[in-house]
């Protein structure tokens, strides 16, 4: 009988298990302990235009995930407003569209975004060189001499597109840049020239992250594709300063507008922000996410039935804390997992109360089985009977624990009343043929149990691993099976089988 | 350092050869008794037709009780019968087993003295059926059969109800056994959890080896004063016989074999366990462990007749209970 497969299942679960979570830690950045606080940006982007009276189509660009952000929840205030999300490789967009719209409009999104230093951009292959426009005579004489001065003082993309913003926008400006300079805009003729050289190079727009700053306007970056990293630098247009600062967040890079109204006048954006910090755990939760089958998680679902899922992945632990007390420990506990019940009902009451309602509960309902056992009814009558009497006593405790004023007496209608009813009826037989002992004994064993599994499953790092990364449950799957393979000996039978061990002293 | 002096070392545990509850579990229980063989042990109507098939003596069967509209019936089933044993054919741990020792002018006295009335008789019938004291809760069946009337050698050792005798058999060999004494403290029943004398025997003679009550030794009975030293289990051989048996009949490789003692006919089965305790290890003084790996090495298919005397020869030992007087004070 060969064990191999045994050890090759728990070995396969504890895998998947690991990889799981480490999968949900790394790429969501889930941390592993509860209570760690992530800063979140929530910005407000107010778009304000005159209408002309017919039908008017406005598309904004949307921020993406990006080094240092990601995007958390967006939504949108747009009274009479159709809304699209559109996305493509060159980024998002929202659209808004309407039939008929006069006078001043005003249309609202905001996005939250998570402030986090391990997030990566999305890999991004170069684009296609795009087809430069010539120049006209004289301006082409002038751009060739800029690209060739700055080619031959610099060494490799980066290098060039410094020198090139440096004799355009510097303090080493010179005829030819003046000249290029009364056609186009700064950044347009950087990356116009940046793109006549044979070098990838694009512009985009980024906000400036300053706390309770209001009617900010985007900036213009230049971005540089740098072909030995593989990747895009950013260069700030005026000075030439290479590389992001920590408080830009890039809005648009697809190299199109940010705003673009059809059927009105006057548009302008304005974004104002702000900046809070929030549990981890609730910035987790506000994770946009693609749905993808890696990202199976239970925070796709309704929040009603997150909380539901609370709970329920909760009570493999309840069990995992049972088996290990009757595997390795020889508790006895009356019911398997009755205790688990009890330890969630606990979570609901609170420890204390919930162990005094539970010990009253149950007091009260032997006193009133015992007298049923006198009146010689069939077993599920009797059973119904006593269901029906924890009720009696469940309500009356409660209407008198609110006429006292306790309200933490009005929680005792947590606990599950068929199995206290159950819990009942096996004490009090338990009572006639094996006396108050083995009722201590067992009851003891099973509360026992119960503040047990209920320290574990109300312990918040607990809730938050269980909850958050649903590996773990393979994991729980592995120890469980792993107890369920245990031939040792159980705590309890080294004081059971002491007096056998006692004779080889003596003799 | 008083409150580790209750405790033991799992290592001098091993070196015992205890087994504990885990390695029952898995390592015999769950290897030799395959699940579908259980309904056999597990219902005792089952077990007792079972064991007349075989030609293996059980007490005689007075009648079944098996819906509650036969429960008003079951003064006419008992008249003429002054003693008689009811029992719920899936109970458990002899939960729900009534002993009735005599009937005077309809009053029915348990061996503890105490008298119930006919509803009483009823009343526990009528639980039976309704699965009170089943695994599981599932409705059952009540099996009434006759008193034993237990075998005068062993009077002196019992307190109020029968002595039985577990034989552990493990793939048809006999390797453990031990006698349990009801005391008043078990009220008549043989359980050893609740309060029971247990006697672990010699497999060779049949001879008590020591006594243990709520797994500590003890010497003599509690109730009775009688000295346990003398005790011999008479027609050893025909018991070991009768148990070995019981593998070929319910084909468990890990059983307990419930015997009992009658006047007339001998050595009887009473029931079958497919989960035996582990108690009997402290009534003998030693872990099961040697003895089940000893008869692990045994090939199969052997008789019954050579497997009782290859356990009589290799599981002999000597009684502790006739040592000089003062290891056992030593150990009291």
């Amino acid at each position: 009988m060969s064990r191999l497969p045994f050890y090759l299942i728990v070995g396969l679960l504890l895998l998947v298990g690991i990889a799981a979570s480490v999968h949900r830690h790394v790429q969501f950045e889930i941390p592993w302990l509860p209570g760690e606080q992530r800063q979140v940006w929530e910005i407000e982007a107010v778009i304000n235009f005159n209408a002309q009276d017919g039908p008017v189509q406005v598309d904004l660009a949307l921020p993406s995930h990006q080094a240092g952000y990601r995007v958390l929840t967006e939504n949108t205030a747009s009274s009479g407003y159709g809304l699209a999300y559109k996305a493509d490789e060159l980024g998002r967009q929202a659209e808004w569209t309407i039939r008929n719209a006069a006078g001043s409009q005003q249309l609202y999104y905001s996005v939250q975004m998570l402030v986090s230093p391990d997030a990566r951009s999305p890999v991004q292959t170069p684009p296609e060189l795009s087809s430069v426009p010539p120049w006209e005579s004289p301006y082409d004489t002038a751009a060739n001499q800029l690209i060739e001065r700055a080619w031959s003082r610099s060494a490799n993309n980066a290098t060039f597109a410094r020198e090139l913003i440096l004799d355009i926008n510097g303090e080493r400006q010179g005829e030819n840049a003046r000249l290029l300079l009364t056609q186009e805009q700064p950044s347009p003729l950087i990356v116009r020239l940046l793109n006549q050289a044979g070098v990838q190079a694009r512009e985009v727009s980024g906000l400036l992250m300053e706390d309770g700053r209001r009617r900010q306007t985007l900036s213009s970056w230049i971005q540089v594709f740098d072909e030995s990293a593989e990747t895009w630098t950013l260069f700030n247009p005026t000075t030439g300063e290479q590389g992001k600062p920590d408080n830009l967040l890039l809005w648009e890079t697809g190299g199109r507008a940010v705003l673009e109204v059809q059927g009105g006048t006057n548009s302008r954006v304005t974004f104002s922000m702000l900046t809070h910090y929030q549990p981890a755990s609730a910035a987790v939760r506000n994770h946009y996410s693609d749905d993808t089958l890696l990202n199976f998680s239970i925070h796709s679902l309704p929040l009603e039935e997150q909380a539901l899922f609370q709970t329920i992945l909760l009570i493999p632990i309840g069990a995992l804390v049972v088996v290990f007390l009757r595997v390795l420990v020889g508790v006895k506990t009356s019911g398997t997992f009755m205790p688990v019940l009890i330890a969630l009902a606990f979570i609901q009451t609170t420890l204390l109360t919930g162990l005094i309602g539970f010990l009253l509960i149950v007091a009260m309902g032997l006193i009133i089985r015992n007298y049923l056992s006198y009146l010689n009814l069939l077993l599920v009558a009797r059973v119904s009977a006593v269901i029906i009497t924890v009720i009696a006593i469940i309500s009356i405790f409660t209407v008198i624990a609110y006429r006292m004023g306790l309200n933490a007496g009005l929680t005792v209608t947590f606990f599950p009343m068929i199995i206290l009813a159950w819990t009942i009826e096996r004490m009090s037989i338990l009572w006639e043929e094996e006396g108050p002992k083995q009722v201590l004994i067992q009851g003891g064993g099973s509360l026992l149990t119960a503040v047990l599994a209920f320290l574990a499953m109300n312990n918040p790092w607990v809730r938050h691993i269980t909850f958050n990364f649903l590996g773990v449950q393979f994991i729980l799957m592995a120890l469980i099976l792993l107890l369920g393979n245990y031939t040792g000996y159980r705590l309890l039978e080294l004081r059971r089988f002491k007096p056998i061990t006692d004779e080889e002293k003596s003799s | 350092m008083s409150w580790l002096k209750n405790w033991t070392w799992p290592t001098r545990l091993r070196d015992k050869g205890i087994i504990g509850m885990n390695r029952r579990n898995i390592r015999y229980i769950g290897r030799y008794n395959s699940r579908r063989l259980y309904p056999l042990v597990d219902d005792k109507l089952k077990t007792k037709l079972l064991a007349q098939r075989y030609g293996i003596t059980t007490p005689e069967l007075i009648g079944t009780v098996t819906t509650q509209f036969g429960v008003k019936h079951i003064s006419e089933m008992l008249s003429g019968h002054s003693g008689f044993v009811i029992k719920p054919a899936k109970g458990s741990g002899g939960k729900g087993i009534l002993v009735i020792e005599k009937v005077q002018e309809g009053i029915f006295i348990k061996p503890s003295g105490a008298s119930l009335s006919i509803e009483d008789i009823e009343r526990h019938v009528s639980n039976i059926l309704s699965g009170l004291y089943s695994l599981g809760g599932s409705p059952d069946v009540a099996v009434i059969e006759t008193l034993i009337n237990f075998d005068e050698s062993l009077m002196a050792y019992t307190y109020e109800g029968v002595p039985d005798i577990r034989v552990i058999v493990f793939k048809g060999y006999p390797v453990m056994a031990m006698m349990r004494l009801s005391t008043a403290a078990s009220d008549g029943k043989a359980n050893l959890h609740q309060g029971a004398v247990g006697v672990g025997l010699n497999i060779a003679t049949g001879a008590a080896l020591r006594g243990v009550q709520f797994d500590r030794p003890c010497f003599s009975h509690p109730d009775t004063g009688h000295d346990l030293a003398s005790l011999v289990v008479p027609q050893w051989d025909t018991l070991l016989h009768l148990a070995a048996g019981c593998y070929e009949m319910t084909g468990l490789g890990y059983l307990g074999t419930d015997m009992v003692l009658d006047r007339k006919h001998g050595p009887m089965l009473l029931e079958l366990n497919a989960r035996p305790g582990l108690a009997i290890q402290m009534t003998n003084g030693e872990g099961l462990r040697r003895r089940l790996d000893l008869i692990e090495r045994q090939p199969d298919g052997v008789p019954v007749a050579k497997r009782v005397a290859f356990a009589q020869h290799h599981f002999a030992r000597q009684s502790e209970l006739v040592e000089t007087p003062d290891t056992s004070s030593a150990t009291a």
